[in-house]
Formats: structure tokens, C-alpha cells, sequence
């Protein structure tokens, strides 16, 4: 490993200067330097569009710059493709874990560069080194098990150690944690640390502003294919951060927060629930979850990944099969379990995962948002177009959609109107309760805070909506109430002044722990306590790192 | 990340590739047809027309079927030995008259299509299997109904129907003809239509969208069972003998290349009826031209393929995956 | 937003949950399910049936298939990258064609020519697949029509058909029972060793399994699946070979329908048609199943002839389908 320079403040390892690229006459990239120095992180922020990506994809390779020049340890490179930068010295760890999840571990980690004897793959060796390496970054499994059925965590770190192994240079990490447990975040910033004493730099490009301060030393932030500051982040202060990325003032952001949502809480109606979920199980993920919804409020899932919320909000409208449980709308109970049964009753589900559970990319907007609703919108099978358009121009002006015309192709959106597509398909079916899972994942901040008053208005209109997510100020903000999940158990349920993130963050950290995932635990499920007990049991018989990977997997 | 796509002038190839993809074939269809005639100016005489017809129209009706299938992102091989197993009990039953053995033949070609559908739509096995597995049970299963040699069928109704015209067009090519339109209706106007293309297209998104997944698919393959077995019974009342040995091989190659020749991209979420019309009937000029001026049926073969090739590979939507 | 706020234990291990006893009963049901069923299925017929474990039966049973499980092997690869390959039953025709035709120019040219084209062939098909991004179903089905024409043309049109010559050293590759069965053998062997000992067959399960990972990767993917398709091509073409060696002449007419007969071996062998999962031993156990379940209904089924054969093999493969399906299932599930 590189160990010449390790003072911060030496030449730069990479250095990008002057880079143009666009693409058909629009610009991506203007202008843009950005360089890296040795054994620093280096983080690199900005909005959806504003050239973050545009930027890794010229320093790895898959795009090749219009002007302006990357150079590695002083000397201009040219990568042609993303194969000769690894090469180089710059390896990249994606958002997805990028690995083969049937093949075994230690296969996974030498693929393509196998250690051989006689022209055949030495195995044994291959997976004695495997564990040897794995086990420097902290993960301690049988190199010979599949990949898949280790937790999502140790698959990143085992990404992560392939990467380091090809004599990395640079290392690059897009959202690397999106999908990782608080403890696996830690562990992989102990890695990252030792990267840093290895003298190896790192970008590192998340959302997570908490993560940026506690792991990077510099940071850029792009803005409109601009490299519009570039600092230590010690000194740039959080708000100015914001402001810089989102390019408004910091007094409006102060103001009013980073969220649309109105400060008032919604006037709650008091009385039968519209949603009354009862003891919901789904085994090794959800165990006796209830919860009610009440017309005219905004429920809060709070909860980490695996936590069981996406599972929660599957559960209830039969897109996941549950063992015991019963959902009840309006004191009726739902009986056949299926999504097509919920969504007659008037429950309906925004899916996390826009592109594999969302959109029909290749349909037009108005076919992506009648879908639901043909059946309403036909006689004796037959689509009644007069009606199609009514509904589909009403929801178009409604949610304010961006597209040139009811008969452009969703996919040809941006994820912002694509998400607005999908709440049309739900609303004009005129829905009792909406359950929204990650609402404003993905999609740029003008339809973040649209979609964040659309959900304001619904719950002002009577709706019950039950709103899942990740960004802690959105959830905190924009509910009335906050169920809070742990490990497939309800841990507790903060109302009124306790929807704080302190409230949030106490729930979860006082929260006894639940499951043999803690490594201080014994494997074996502790005495006493009973499964039925909310309060926190081990499960009996659960594989619980298992439970994230399932969750990608879907 | 977004992926950075920006359509502008620049893009030629594009909109050249899906001008093609949408209206080639019928520039081809439309070429082929000049070219035919220019060889030889008998090629528009009536009598040539009508035999081009009847050999077009089971192909067509199969592939009707294949299209709406492919628009699943399925894929149907069993309807050759569909025709085969409507052709074997056609003999079994004629002797009640035309419409008992129609009746039992389009039975045969639903239920068989409905274990095709229940095995992709309940068990979720890949279609391509799925139908491998009833393209080899049930041609098996014809020729046991059938016994070792074709038998003759004379029920004058069925033959009739397979070789009488009406209005100086074949009665088969007039029922294939209905059956597009109809096909063209369903796939454009109904709810089942267009619940199709979208499960076709997105079939996780369609089932949380509350579409009927299962009914769908198995529908589609009862469909185009169906059609297959209607197809069967014509060509027996055309050749006058149920030969399920013979009767109906490589009608699975021969419906996928219509359709796939008429632009219905093989990974779903979209169906184009009358593209599947001009691709059959392509196909079959093509054959009867290269047939017409003594080509050998080797080339027409190898002809065949490198057009299946070219079609698939106009077809495809470069970038997007 | 959350997790740094959260003190947990910096020395986090990540730890692997143990698999289930389901899930390692049907993980080993999907990769022995086929020599369990095979050894079943020849000790009851062993018992029951006095003509069944003679050596005149068995010796038919290998030496008259042996060389069309060459077609599997070549599947074998083909479908763990996630392909398929529908034009060998076309290919192993026309190898036997050329192999004949060669023969009568010398026993090099018999060999050679068939593999020649067979790798020619195979390249294109897989240029196709790898570089043009064309669906293998779809270049596969084109080869299996464009090789039958090729098959005519080079015929005239089935007119002629070559014999290999009486004395040629040609006819000992396919004669009598061992040589078929150890030529096969070999290559099986050496098609494991493939699998499992190179950076080829790690390559090529990697891309089965998941095929953008491996293109991230560096792993030279489309050189890959160039090779599978040549490799299953080159394979059809030398088994077809074999087949006309042993027969004598080559037959225009063979090998209709062989191709669905390999598809059926690798699956019930326990490959995963996804690709990314199997074995080539586990073809093996496929293809002897088939060949004996096979043997035993032409024994006892004959009044039926050729047709109750092709029955119980599309039932047959339904079954193993379905049963795979469920077991994968049952997999994901715990």
C-alpha cells in the first residue's frame, strides 16, 4: 500500500480541472475541478441532477470528458472504460451491493483474479485468503456459505474488501450505507479510517448530512453541473451546507425548515379508526404489529432498515402474505388478503421502490394513471376514453405533472413527476386511507417539498394516510402521530409533543434489544421471556441478518 | 442517480430505428409485394391471392395468440402441438357434425392452454418451459388419441370451411381476419387489454396496482390455446385429414417470427396487432415468392432466419437495458 | 440521519445467520434430487424386471445415447450464463453430415470439418448474443431453422446422403459400447473441471447469476458468452460426428427435438434455467435418468410407440420444473 505522503495537505492524488461534458447540447458538467489528496474523505454532495454522478462516471471511466483532463498521481489518464481505471487504482463501491449472490463468498471475492495452481483455481487457498482478508474488516463468516445469506452489511463490507484488494488508489463509495444498519455504518467508517491511515483517499457521496460530519474531511458541493464550494467541512456550517446545495437563501431554509410540511399538526377526528390493524405477523419479519389510523391524521412509521415498516405497510394491504393478523377498514374486516381486495376497500400502497413496484414504464402517463382504475373507468370491459382523459387531465393539473402531454412515456419523467404519477393512480381511485412508503426518496427537492403538501392537503381532506421514512425531519414534520418499530416489533408510539427526534431517538436507543442481532448476545434466545412480548424478546428460531437482504431482494 | 438522457436533434439513428420499428414492416410488406408483382405480373392474379390466403390464415390466428402471449413477456411453444391435439379428435367427433367437433377441439385447445397459464401464473415457472414441457406431452398425447396414420375427414361443413370462399376470399382468411380485429379491439379497448401490456410490462407494479394478475395471464394462454385449436380444426377441414404427426410443426417458429417480424418486442408490455398481421403475411409472400421462382427450400429457410435476425434485432430498444 | 447518533459497538462483527433445516434439505433435494431419483427409479426396475439389468440392455441403453449427451454438456454451460441454446439438435444433423461427407476425404477432415463449423457457427450465435444484446432464445431458434437449410443445402435438398466408408478409422470413434461411453465420459470430466476449476466456469456462473454485478466487476463477460455458445456449438457438432460415425452415414432427418431432450436433462439435473446455479455432474444424473426412464417405457409401453415417450418426457419435465420452482421458493422463503 501507498504510504509516501500521508499529510492531508499534500499534491493531489487525483485531480480533475476544466471538465465540460453534455450531453446533446445540455450541459452536465461545466467547468468543474475537483481535486483529492491522499488519505482524505472526500465528500461530494449535491442535489439529484446536479452532476455528482456525471462527475464519477468521467473519473471511472464509463464517460469520457468533452474538455479539461483527470489526472492520477500527477500524470493525465484517459480511461477509455471503467475496467482501465480499476486498473489505475480507482475502484468504486455502488449503492446495490455489485455482487453474484449465489456464488459463494470467497468466490465473490477473487472473481476474475483467482489465485492458480497448474492453470486451475486453487480453492483451498482461494478460500483460506478469503477469510484471512475478511476477517481484517471485521467479518467473520464461512467463506463457502452463498453470499446471499449473509446479512446486507457484511455483503458491502465484502464489496468493499474486493474493492481495497485491487491496490486501490481511490476509492469511491455512492451512498455506500443507504442500505446498512447503524453498527455496520461503524463498522464500515472503522474501515474507511484504516483506508485513510493506508493512505488511500476516498469520495464519498451520500445524503446522510450526519454521516458526511462525522467521517469526511473536505467537501464539494455541486449544484446545476457547478462546482459551486469546495472546503473543509469542519467549517461549513450544516445550514449553509444546505442552502449551498439547495442554492436558496439560509434564511428561508431556517425558516421553514428542510420540509414542506405545514408546522400545525391536522385536527384529529376522534372515533372508529378508518384503518384498524390487529396483530399482524409475518414470520421472521413482523410480530404482532398493530396499529390504527384515524381519518384526517398522518401516521409516522419510525424504524431502522429491517425494522419491519415496508414489511408493515405490505402486510396490510396483502402484497406480503401474513400467518396471523386481521386488518379492519372502517370496522369491516378485510378477508381475502390480496392487493386488489385493499385497494376496493380503499386502502392503497405507494411502494417504495418507484421503478419495480411503481410505474409501467413503457405505458404512457395517462395509462400509468388510470391503471388502478380501469375497471371504473369501463363498461362491459370496454375503457370508456371520454372518462380516461377527464380523470387523467383533473389528477394532471392536480398534482401539478410535468409531461409534455398525457401520452408521453413515464419513464421519459423525472422520479419527482414519476412519483406524482403513481399518487394519481392511488387518489383517483379515491382512497380511504394512503399508505405511503419513502414518498420523497430519489426525486429532486421542488417535488420533495409538492409531494410533502400533497400529503398535507390528503390528511386535511380526511384521509388516513400512514407515511414511512427514512429522512427523520420528514417523518418528524409531516406526522401526527409516530408508531416506532423495532425488529418487527411495535416499541412504542410517541403523540403529540413527544413527535420530536429526540422522542424518536429515545424510543429506539431505550428500547430493549430485541433479537441475537446484537453481537453481545448469546445466539441462543434468552429464558424468560416470552415471543408475544412486545417489550422485546429474541426471536426464537429467527435469522435476523437475513431480514434486510430479503427486504432488497423483493 | 438520474441517468442523463436528453433527446435533441442529435438523435437520428434513434428516430430512424423507430420509424422501423414502427411502420417497417409495412414498408417491407409494401416492397415485397411491388417486387412480387414485378417478377411476375401473374403474382396479383386473384387465384394466387386465395391460395396465399389459406396458407396465411392459420398462421395468423397462432400468432394472434403468440402476440398477446409475447405482450406478457411470455412466450407460447406449445400451440404447434395445440394444432396437432385439435387435428386428432376432429375424426372422433365429425361424425356428430361440424359444430360438435369445432366445440371440442376449441375445449381442448382452452384446457391445455389453461395448464400452460395455471403452470406460468400459479407456479410461476418460466413460460418458455412451461410450454416446452406441453409442446412435447401433448403432440405425444395427439398422436396416442390419433393412432399411427392420418385419417380422413370428409364432413362436408368442416371442408367447406377450409376451402370455400366468400366474397372471392376464403371463409379462413375472412374468421382469421375477424379474429385480428377482434384481437386488435381487446388489446386497445377493453380493461383486459390494457391490463395485459401493463402486467406485461411491470408485472410486481401491476399486482400492487391491484390488476388480476393470475386471471390475466391465465387467460392470455386459454387465448391463445384457443386460437391454436381453431387454427387446427382449419387445417384440417383445408387438407381433408387429421395428421397429427404432421399438422402444425414448426407452427410455434413460424407464429413467433410473425409477430416478432410485425415489432412486438419479445420483452413484453406491448402488443401490435396489425404488425402481426403484415409480419405473417410477409412471411408467407416471402416463402411464396422465393418458392414461385424455384429457390430451393434450403435458402428459403436460411432466408427465413436471416430475417427473424434482422426483425429481432431492429426491434430491440438499445440503451434501455 | 439516524445512525451516527446511535452509539453502537465499534467492533461490530457481522455475523451470518445458520440456514435453515428447509432450506438445506431443499438446497441438496435441487442439487441430488436427480441421482437420488435415478438410483431409485434403476434399483426398483432392477428388481422388478429380469430384462432391465442385463448387460445387453444397459450396453444399449449407453452406447446409443451416449454421444447426444454431449448436446446437455454444452447446455449445461449455456444455460448457467442464463441462456439457452435451442439450434444443437440442427447442429449435431449437420455435424453428422459433414462428418460423413468429411470422411470420404480422410478420417481428419471428419473430425475437423464438423468442429470447424460447429465453432464457427457457435461464435456467431454468441457475437450475436454477447455483442448485439439479441435474446439467445431468439438467435438460437434462428439457428435452429437457418442450420436445418444449411443441412438441405448441403444435401440437395436431402437428395444425397454420404455413407462413411467401410474401412474408414472414422467408424471406430462410434462403434461397439465403451468407446461412445468413455469419449463422453472425458468430456464430462473435463466439462466439471471447466465448471468449477477455471476462471471461465467462475466466470460464467457469475454471470448467470447476476450479470451486471459482473460486468462491474472487470469480468470479460461478452468474450464469456462467446465462448459458451462456440463451446456448445463445437460440442453439438462433435457429438453429431460421433452419432454419424456410429450409424455409418449421415442422416438429415436426425435430431429433430434433441435440443428440448438436453433443456430437459440440465433442469432436471438441477441447473437453475436462471443461470447462476448447477452442475455438470448434475447433468450427468439428468441425462442417465431420462435414458433409463426412457428405456424402461419403450420396454413396457411399446404398444404405444414413440408417442407415449414424448408424453411422459413433456410430464416428466413438468414435474421436475414445477418441483424446482417450489424448492427455490421454499429457499428465498426461509
Amino acid at each position: 500500500m501507498v504510504q509516501q505522503d500521508l499529510d492531508p495537505r499534500g499534491d493531489s492524488v487525483l485531480e480533475v480541472s476544466g471538465v465540460h461534458k453534455s450531453f446533446a447540447g445540455v450541459h452536465a458538467l461545466r467547468d468543474v475541478d475537483f481535486a483529492l489528496r491522499p488519505a482524505e474523505v472526500h465528500a461530494l454532495i449535491g442535489e439529484n441532477g446536479a452532476g455528482k454522478s456525471t462527475l464519477i462516471k468521467v473519473i471511472t471511466g464509463v464517460y469520457r470528458p468533452d474538455s479539461g483532463t483527470v489526472r492520477l498521481d500527477g500524470r493525465e489518464r484517459d480511461f477509455r472504460n471503467p475496467l482501465e481505471a480499476q486498473a489505475a487504482g480507482i475502484s468504486t463501491i455502488y449503492q446495490e451491493v455489485n455482487l453474484v449472490p449465489l456464488m459463494s463468498v470467497a468466490r465473490n471475492l477473487f472473481l476474475g483474479r483467482e489465485p492458480r495452481r497448474f492453470g486451475l483455481v486453487d480453492v483451498g487457498r482461494m478460500n483460506r485468503e478469503a477469510a484471512e482478508v475478511l476477517g481484517r474488516y471485521g467479518v467473520d463468516v464461512d467463506v463457502t456459505r452463498p453470499l446471499r445469506t449473509l446479512g446486507l452489511g457484511a455483503q458491502q463490507m465484502v464489496a468493499l474488501a474486493r474493492a481495497v484488494q485491487i491496490d486501490a488508489r481511490v476509492v469511491i463509495m455512492d451512498e455506500p450505507t443507504s442500505s446498512l444498519e447503524p453498527r455496520e455504518v461503524e463498522t464500515l467508517f472503522s474501515v474507511i479510517r484504516r483506508l485513510k491511515e493506508q493512505g488511500i483517499a476516498v469520495v464519498y457521496v451520500s445524503h446522510r448530512l450526519d454521516e458526511l460530519y462525522a467521517i469526511c474531511d473536505r467537501v464539494t458541493v455541486m449544484r446545476d453541473g457547478e462546482v459551486v464550494h469546495t472546503g473543509e467541512i469542519a467549517q461549513l456550517e450544516r445550514l449553509r451546507l444546505i442552502s449551498l446545495m439547495l442554492g436558496r437563501e439560509m434564511a428561508t431554509v431556517r425558516d421553514k425548515g428542510t420540509t414542506a410540511f405545514d408546522t400545525d399538526r391536522h385536527e384529529r377526528q376522534t372515533g372508529r379508526p378508518v384503518l384498524s390493524a390487529e396483530g399482524l405477523t409475518v414470520r421472521h419479519r413482523l410480530h404482532d404489529v398493530s396499529l390504527d389510523i384515524h381519518p384526517g391524521e398522518v401516521v409516522g412509521l419510525g424504524g431502522l432498515l429491517g425494522a419491519g415498516r415496508s414489511e408493515t405497510a405490505k402486510a396490510i394491504v396483502g402484497a406480503l402474505g401474513t400467518d396471523a393478523g386481521s386488518v379492519e377498514i372502517e370496522g369491516k374486516p378485510l378477508h381475502r388478503r390480496s392487493p386488489a381486495a385493499a385497494i376496493r376497500a380503499g386502502v392503497v400502497m405507494l411502494a417504495e421502490d418507484r421503478k419495480a413496484e411503481g410505474i409501467i414504464p413503457n405505458l404512457s402517463v395517462r395509462e400509468n394513471i388510470s391503471l388502478a382504475a380501469l375497471p371504473r373507468l369501463s363498461r362491459a370491459g370496454v375503457v370508456s376514453q371520454a372518462k380516461q382523459d377527464e380523470v387523467v387531465r383533473l389528477f394532471m393539473e392536480r398534482l401539478r405533472i410535468k409531461a409534455s402531454g398525457p401520452d408521453q412515456k413515464v419513464s421519459d419523467l423525472s422520479g419527482g413527476n414519476q412519483q406524482k404519477v403513481l399518487l394519481a393512480r392511488w387518489l383517483c381511485l379515491n382512497p380511504k386511507v394512503l399508505l405511503l412508503d419513502e414518498p420523497t426518496r430519489g426525486i429532486d427537492v421542488g417535488a420533495k417539498a409538492e409531494v410533502q403538501s400533497i400529503i398535507d392537503e390528503l390528511a386535511a381532506d380526511g384521509l388516513g394516510v400512514l407515511l414511512i421514512s427514512s429522512d427523520l425531519e420528514e417523518l418528524i414534520e409531516g406526522s401526527d402521530r409516530v408508531v416506532i418499530l423495532k425488529d418487527g416489533h411495535v416499541v412504542g408510539n410517541l403523540d403529540g409533543e413527544d413527535v420530536s427526534e429526540d422522542g424518536l431517538l429515545d424510543a429506539l436507543a431505550t428500547a430493549p434489544p430485541l433479537s441475537p442481532d446484537d453481537p453481545d448476545l448469546p445466539e441462543q434466545p434468552g429464558p424468560a421471556t416470552g415471543p408475544e412480548n412486545p417489550g422485546g424478546t429474541p426471536r426464537a428460531g429467527s435469522d435476523p441478518a437475513a431480514a434486510p437482504v430479503k427486504e432488497k431482494q423483493r | 442517480m438520474t441517468s442523463l438522457t436528453w433527446t435533441g436533434p442529435a438523435l437520428d439513428r434513434a428516430r430512424v430505428r423507430r420509424l422501423l420499428q414502427d411502420y417497417g414492416v409495412y414498408a417491407a410488406l409494401a416492397v415485397l409485394f411491388v417486387v412480387a408483382v414485378g417478377l411476375d405480373t401473374s403474382f396479383v392474379q386473384m387465384s394466387n391471392i386465395r391460395v396465399q390466403l389459406f396458407q396465411v390464415a392459420p398462421t395468423l390466428l397462432v400468432a394472434l395468440g403468440m402476440a398477446l402471449v409475447i405482450g406478457t413477456e411470455g412466450i407460447d411453444l406449445s400451440v404447434g402441438a395445440v394444432i396437432a391435439l385439435a387435428a386428432s379428435v376432429v375424426p372422433l367427433y365429425v361424425g356428430y357434425g361440424m359444430l360438435p367437433a369445432l366445440a371440442v377441439s376449441l375445449l381442448l385447445g382452452a384446457v391445455s392452454g389453461a395448464v400452460g397459464g395455471a403452470m406460468v401464473a400459479l407456479a410461476r415457472i418460466q413460460p418458455i418451459v412451461a410450454t416446452l414441457s406441453l409442446m412435447i406431452g401433448v403432440r405425444g398425447l395427439a398422436e396416442i388419441v390419433n393412432g399411427n396414420s392420418a385419417k380422413p375427414v370428409t364432413q362436408s361443413g368442416l371442408l367447406d370451411l377450409g376451402s370455400q370462399s366468400v366474397a372471392g376470399i376464403p371463409e379462413m382468411a375472412w374468421i382469421a381476419g375477424i379474429c385480428a380485429l377482434l384481437t386488435g379491439l381487446l388489446v386497445r379497448r377493453t380493461t383486459f387489454g390494457r391490463q395485459l401490456v401493463a402486467i406485461g410490462d411491470n408485472r410486481q407494479a401491476s399486482r400492487l396496482s391491484g390488476l388480476p394478475v393470475r386471471r390475466v395471464l391465465i387467460t392470455v394462454y386459454v387465448i391463445s390455446g384457443v386460437l391454436s385449436a381453431l387454427a387446427g380444426v382449419l387445417i384440417v377441414g383445408h387438407g381433408a385429414e387429421a395428421d397429427p404427426a404432421n399438422q402444425g410443426l414448426n407452427m410455434e417458429l413460424n407464429a413467433i417470427t410473425a409477430v416478432v417480424v410485425g415489432g412486438t418486442p419479445l420483452s413484453g408490455g406491448r402488443v401490435r396487432v396489425l404488425g402481426t398481421v403484415a409480419g405473417a403475411l410477409f412471411m408467407q409472400l416471402i416463402t411464396a415468392v422465393l418458392t414461385q421462382h424455384n429457390v430451393h427450400t434450403s435458402y428459403t429457410q436460411i432466408v427465413e432466419a436471416a430475417i427473424i435476425c434482422f426483425a429481432v434485432y431492429a426491434s430491440q430498444e438499445r440503451g434501455t437495458r | 440521519m439516524t445512525s451516527a447518533v446511535l452509539p453502537p459497538p465499534a467492533t461490530a462483527k457481522a455475523r451470518a445467520p445458520r440456514a435453515t433445516l428447509g432450506e438445506r434439505i431443499a438446497s441438496q433435494v435441487q442439487r441430488r434430487g436427480a441421482l437420488a431419483v435415478l438410483v431409485l427409479v434403476v434399483a426398483i426396475a432392477s428388481a422388478t424386471s429380469s430384462t432391465f439389468p442385463t448387460w445387453s440392455n444397459i450396453s444399449s441403453i449407453l452406447g446409443n445415447n451416449a454421444f447426444v449427451w454431449l448436446l446437455a454438456l454444452g447446455m449445461t454451460f449455456v444455460i448457467m450464463t442464463g441462456g439457452i441454446d435451442l439450434s444443437v439438435g440442427s447442429m449435431y444433423a449437420l455435424g453428422g453430415v459433414l462428418g460423413a461427407y468429411g470422411s470420404t476425404h480422410g478420417t481428419w477432415l471428419a473430425v475437423l470439418l464438423p468442429l470447424a463449423v460447429g465453432a464457427a457457427w457457435g461464435t456467431v450465435q454468441g457475437l450475436l448474443v454477447a455483442k448485439a444484446g439479441m435474446a439467445p432464445f431468439i438467435v438460437t431458434l434462428v439457428g435452429l431453422l437457418g442450420l436445418r437449410g444449411l443441412l438441405q443445402a448441403v444435401t440437395d435438398e436431402g437428395a444425397t446422403t454420404y455413407l462413411v466408408p467401410q474401412h474408414s478409422a472414422f467408424r471406430h470413434l462410434g462403434s461397439g459400447v465403451w468407446t461412445p461411453v468413455l469419449i463422453t465420459a472425458a468430456f464430462f470430466v473435463l466439462g466439471i473441471v471447466l465448471l468449477t476449476r477455471t476462471r471461465f466456469g467462475h466466470t460464467l456462473t457469475a454471470m448467470g447469476g447476476n450479470e451486471n454485478a459482473a460486468v462491474l466487476l472487470g469480468l470479460p463477460v461478452a468474450r464469456t458468452k462467446v465462448t459458451v455458445y462456440l463451446l456448445s456449438g463445437t460440442l453439438a457438432a462433435a457429438a453429431g460426428a460421433l452419432g454419424g460415425a456410429r450409424l455409418g452415414s449421415g442422416v438429415t432427418t436426425i435430431g429433430i427435438g434433441y435440443e428440448l431432450t438436453a433443456i430437459a436433462s440440465v433442469v432436471i439435473g438441477g441447473t437453475l434455467l436462471t443461470g447462476g446455479s448447477g452442475s455438470v455432474g448434475g447433468t450427468a444424473a439428468g441425462v442417465l435418468l431420462l435414458a433409463v426412464i426412457h428405456n424402461l417405457i419403450d420396454h413396457y409401453f411399446s404398444q404405444y410407440g414413440s408417442a407415449f415417450t414424448d408424453t411422459v418426457n413433456g410430464g416428466f419435465l413438468a414435474a421436475v420444473v414445477l418441483l424446482q420452482t417450489l424448492l427455490s421458493r421454499k429457499q428465498q422463503l426461509e
